[in-house]
């Protein structure tokens, strides 16, 4: 809502506060203000001259040389607009002037004729070109009115307004009205209110001699009224009006359309004016649109209307749109000599239903929707009528014929000073309770503390106790209240064992070297199954898909991480950010559903991806890419961690490289997967070899112990011995290492891996894997018989079972 | 036989005094003091002196004895002295070429300001909870006092997926979800950050994915006088001491009086400047006192019960603490960006 201070001086009597403080004003007690416009930049010495004569400029074609009388004395100016011409008065610019961006006016000489000021356009003296009526877009202004010559033009245009803009929110539908403004105003500023003149004279006819008004579902439409206006004369609607409706945003037309809209501003209510004539019938009948029935609208648009549209019909046809817009065949136009003028009081959800199906939204509409004030509805019509009688030279037939169920009862909320000081924090005075009630012109009778308070029906969104606390509130000023801390008995708070997990595994894996991102949780259509590791997998998911996606990318929500995250490193690759480490800790979201129709679980995952060098010391020639087992030991450290013992088997998964991808296992469930990306993936999406691991976080912090336990130190020496095996290419070191664990026990206390080597000396096929074995047995000193024994039948084991043998 | 040791020392001392390295000092030892040595062989002949004399002799020969070990010993200690020092002299690096570096992560830093506020909300008694980013109807909307058809709902344009389910607009159906866990009768002191989705083109200032914080406190006798006093605890310690609040009149449908919280400008201390449009106030987040129909519906007695609610956008609160201008690197993740919040 734009809110035009000049027009609000009819109202309230704003004394000489300036624009910011008010806004301010209003911005801490009831309605944020989200800027002030003013309605031009300052100028000075522009006033109104009258053209006494206009020719062509002898030596310019497209220039005409006027004299033109300023009051004081008669100025020769050369003048490019192609309206100009003698008899009009419009705005002078004397030499001296000076026009917003500090332009200065200064005699001139033009093709060798002296030129004494400048006529000016609208745009000229600093108004928005969207605001200047059409006829004066391309040339100067010209006064319609009787204006006397020499006055300044500053008042005549408006120029010296200002427009607060107001940021309404849905519950101050009442400042969507000039009186609710000045309602809220002169709470604020405690000045007096005074509304518009309603009275009106009408003709000796009745309007009931004309027009009967039928409403098929009062539900949806519980006050209907029609006024009949005659004898109307289009013309430009009075200057003031305009520079009103222009300052509110709205750019003159006639005075018809301009007085609609004016009162529609003014009273919140919003208005349609029929040309009687066109409408041809006698007859307004209201009911819901029939399926497929059409119309068009005054912009030109054929409407396929549905049962739930509400329509204003001449009897038979739809002739508007109820509360949303009109129609083409009955618009008033340059000739109507007769209009039928309708205030009426549609339901909000109809008028709603009807906008999301057209995605048509007006100044109408949106009152509407919110429900204007049924105290106000046909006084609207009334001030309307009167302003066409004033401005349209009309006359207004006796009455307005009506169909009326409309409920105008004014809600009672009762207020406890007690309360309210409880609820607040603060020790207001029944004085000031009372005091506050008056500046918002709400009735109420005091009976000790209480206070029964009667809600003006323009203030609908007053139902309850709190919003009157709120009323007293925020009129008492927030300022005002004082800062305490709660009272009550506090427990002590900490976070839950996952959530404190989750932050150790985050820390772990910070200080592992990896940065954490966040990626979007909705995907595309290409990406919304890719990644998705095998446990999840086996639940026969389907892609969970919003409904109205913004875009493309941002459909599907996902079931890896992976996807987005990857995307993240391309994104940074194509930047020349070439060492990636990233993790993700977040939610994928799993439907067994075919067509879902309750929550997918929400699994919690940890992804993460690394590509391009992972240690680099340049001068001590040191440089490490990540790979596999780089991300490995992460994951392996991670568990350790956890003391959550893991294992790896080998995997092939479709977007990961069949050799280098294996998935995690805790006890006998996999849990994860850890791979390098398939390298026509890493093509498709320019990646280099990159590295990723998905693991599900949930099953992690369920599996998590306290396993910190005291383990004696051992006090006898322990005895190392190393074993090299060489076996076929294709045998799994992991696999040997289990063996040796398995068949060492329990006096083998540690197995490593110290040496993998394929060349020379190893025959072809072949490689050697070296382990180094730790013997301990925390009883007594070990014989070198007994890990003799335990070694040889190792050896023996290995060999055979993995066709191996020793090298020597 | 005296003049013989006096020689012998004069000549020992001599020797001690020129020589250089540790091995000639050792030669030199072996020489005088060994069993071979010209001392020791001196002293072999003490036998023929006469009994008057050899006391006085063999005191003599002991002092020059002992004389010319203690000066060993010290040409010892700064031989070795000298070799210590050209050793590490020798072994001296420049300590001015780079380390070997440790791959250092960090949070990211939406992570890092949500955990700050949790950290101060739980030394203030609140617990953390956590809820469903695909929120039913009911929860994300009628049990805020949203019903279907509240002019309301058109403030958050969402992301459906069926007529029932939706990805959440809000963190506030935690709130729901927590008030009907505690049932009515137990006091509720939470806070729950979290993802949620609005049906926004992502520019410099919108996001379809975003993260938000909400706060509530349900007791008996909670004023409002208390959320504008945990509000100001919560402002100073994010932005600072120095900084003021100030509450301003709002609407949110789950809440009744509704506010938006403001704080002082950090450039112009609230006289009005460019970063804070004129105003000297920056808004915050949105608060207020739960409205009776939310509590209600969770099984609160609106009479005996009260409660304060607030929401934060930690988007907002990272851009405005840190100057960043783009919404959107939060989510594009440029290394170049994560790297400048990466500290502890």
């Amino acid at each position: 809502m734009l809110v035009s201070l000049n027009w609000l001086r009819n109202y309230v009597d704003l004394g000489d506060i300036s624009p910011e403080d008010l806004a301010e004003k209003i911005s801490k007690t009831g309605i944020e203000v989200d800027g002030i416009e003013y309605i031009a930049e300052k100028s000075k010495g522009v006033v109104v001259g009258y053209v006494e004569s206009c020719e062509k400029h002898p030596n310019a074609d497209k220039l005409n040389l006027c004299q033109v009388n300023v009051g004081e004395e008669t100025l020769q100016i050369i003048c490019g607009a192609p309206n100009v011409s003698q008899g009009q008065k419009v705005a002078v610019a004397k030499p001296g002037a000076v026009l917003p961006g500090n332009f200065k006016i200064k005699k001139v000489k033009l093709r060798g004729i002296e030129s004494n000021g400048m006529i000016c356009s609208m745009q000229e003296l600093g108004i928005e070109e969207k605001y200047v009526p059409k006829d004066m877009a391309d040339g100067i202004y010209v006064f319609e009115e009787d204006v006397a010559i020499g006055e300044s033009v500053e008042g005549l245009l408006n120029l010296n307004d200002a427009v607060l803009e107001f940021d309404l929110t849905p519950n101050r539908s009442d400042c969507l009205s000039m009186i609710g403004v000045a309602y809220e105003v002169a709470a604020i500023l405690d000045k007096p209110i005074k509304l518009p003149d309603e009275s009106l004279e009408t003709g000796a006819e009745h309007v009931s001699d004309y027009v009967s008004v039928q409403v098929e579902e009062p539900e949806l439409n519980p006050y209907y009224g029609a006024f009949l206006v005659k004898d109307i004369e289009v013309k430009p609607s009075p200057l003031w009006m305009q520079n009103h409706l222009m300052a509110a945003g709205i750019r003159p037309i006639s005075n018809v359309v301009d007085i609609t809209n004016y009162v529609l501003l003014e009273y919140g209510q919003p208005l349609h004016a029929f040309d009687f004539e066109r409408l041809g019938t006698n007859q307004i009948l209201v009911r819901r649109a029939k399926a497929e029935e059409t119309l068009v609208t005054l912009d030109d648009e054929t409407r396929v209307l549905s049962e739930d549209d509400l329509v204003i019909t001449d009897g038979t046809v739809p002739v508007a749109l109820a509360g949303v817009m009109g129609g083409k065949s009955t618009e008033v136009h340059d000739g109507t000599k007769t209009v039928l003028l309708e205030a009426a009081y549609f339901a909000p959800s109809s008028v709603r239903k009807t906008v999301k199906e057209t995605g048509l939204r007006s100044e109408s509409s949106t009152r509407f929707e919110k429900g204007v004030d049924p105290s106000r509805v046909k006084q609207a019509g009334i001030r309307a009528a009167q302003l066409l009688k004033q401005y349209a030279g009309a006359t207004v037939l006796d009455g307005v014929v009506s169909v009326d169920t409309l409920d105008r009862t004014e809600k009672m909320v009762s207020i406890n000073s007690n309360t309210i000081n409880d609820r607040l924090g603060t020790t207001i005075s029944n004085e000031e309770i009372g005091d506050i009630l008056r500046k918002l012109r709400f009735p109420f009778e005091q009976n000790g503390d209480v206070f029964h308070v009667t809600i003006p029906t323009r203030r609908g969104d007053i139902t309850i106790f709190e919003d009157m606390l709120e009323e007293v509130a925020r009129i008492y000023g927030y300022d005002n209240l004082p800062f305490t801390l709660p009272e009550g008995v506090s427990q002590a708070a900490e976070l839950t064992e996952q959530q404190r997990l989750k932050r150790k595994v985050k820390h772990y894996l910070q200080g592992s070297g990896l940065h954490e991102v966040m990626t979007y949780s909705l995907t595309n259509e290409a990406k919304k199954q890719a990644f998705v590791s095998p446990e999840v997998k086996d639940y026969g998911v389907h892609p969970v898909k919003v409904a109205m996606p913004m875009s493309e990318d941002h459909q599907y929500l996902r079931l890896s991480i992976l996807p987005e995250l990857l995307q993240s490193v391309a994104y940074n690759r194509a930047r020349n950010q070439m060492n990636i480490a990233y993790y993700e800790m977040g939610s994928i979201f799993v439907s067994s559903e075919e067509s879902i129709t309750k929550q997918p679980t929400e699994e919690q995952r940890l992804a993460g991806a690394l590509t391009g060098n992972w240690l680099e010391h340049p001068w001590q020639q040191e440089n490490k890419m990540a790979d596999f087992y780089v991300v490995k030991g992460i994951i392996e450290g991670l568990f350790e961690h956890l003391a959550i013992p893991v294992a790896f088997k080998p995997a092939k998964l479709p977007e990961l490289h069949p050799g280098r991808c294996a998935t995690l296992f805790v006890q006998d469930k996999v849990v994860g997967f850890i791979g390098q990306v398939h390298p026509v993936i890493e093509k498709q999406m320019d990646l280099k070899e990159t590295y990723v691991f998905d693991i599900n976080l949930e099953s992690l912090l369920n599996e998590y112990r306290d396993r910190t336990a005291f383990n004696v130190i051992p006090k006898y020496p322990s005895i190392a011995r190393d074993i090299a095996f060489i076996v076929d290419k294709g045998v799994l070191a992991g696999d040997i290492k289990s063996r040796i664990e398995d068949k060492g026990s329990p006096l083998v206390k540690q197995v490593q891996i110290f040496d993998v080597y394929e060349g020379e000396n190893v025959p072809e096929g072949k490689k050697s894997i070296a382990y180094s074995l730790v013997y301990q047995d925390p009883e007594k000193t070990l014989k070198d018989d007994e890990v003799e024994a335990s070694y040889q039948e190792i050896v023996n084991t290995i060999n055979e079972e993995f066709n191996a043998y020793i090298r020597s | 036989m005296k003049e013989q040791l006096e020689a012998i020392q004069q000549e020992a001392l001599e020797k001690i005094n020129t020589v250089d390295n540790l091995k000639e000092l050792q030669e030199i030892r072996v020489a005088y003091l060994g069993k071979k040595g010209s001392l020791t062989s001196v002293l072999r002949g003490m036998g023929q002196l006469s009994k008057e004399e050899r006391p006085i002799v063999g005191e003599m020969a002991n002092r020059i004895r002992e004389a010319i070990t203690a000066s060993l010993d010290e040409k010892k200690e700064a031989l070795e002295k000298e070799a210590l020092e050209k050793q590490l002299e020798a072994e001296a690096i420049d300590i001015t070429l780079p380390g070997r570096p440790t791959n250092v992560g960090g949070p990211h830093l939406l992570t890092k300001i949500v955990e700050e506020i949790e950290d101060l909300f739980i030394g203030m008694g609140y617990e953390v909870r956590e809820g469903p980013e695909v929120e039913t109807d009911y929860f994300n909307f009628e049990a805020l006092n949203l019903p279907k058809d509240h002019p309301a709902r058109d403030m958050q344009d969402s992301f459906y997926i069926t007529n029932e389910l939706l990805l959440r607009t809000h963190t506030s159906p935690v709130q729901a979800r927590t008030m009907r866990k505690y049932g009515g009768n137990q006091p509720v002191k939470m806070i729950c950050p979290g993802k949620v989705y609005r049906r926004d083109t992502d520019d410099a200032t919108h996001s379809h994915q975003f993260t938000q914080i909400e706060g509530l406190y349900v007791d008996k006798h909670v004023r409002m006088s208390d959320l504008k006093g945990t509000l100001d605890r919560f402002a100073k310690k994010m932005f600072g001491e120095e900084r003021k609040i100030r509450l301003r009149p709002s609407f949110f449908p789950f809440t009744e009086p509704s506010v938006e919280m403001d704080i002082s400008c950090k450039v112009c201390h609230g006289d009005g400047c460019s970063v804070c449009k004129q105003t000297g106030w920056i808004e915050i987040l949105g608060a207020g006192m739960v409205h009776p129909n939310v509590l209600e519906m969770a099984g609160y007695d609106s009479n005996e019960y009260t409660g304060f609610a607030f929401g934060m956008g930690p988007e907002r609160i990272a851009m405005l603490k840190y100057g960043i201008n783009d919404i959107r690197h939060f989510y594009t993740n440029d290394r170049r960006f994560l790297k400048q919040y990466h500290q502890a």
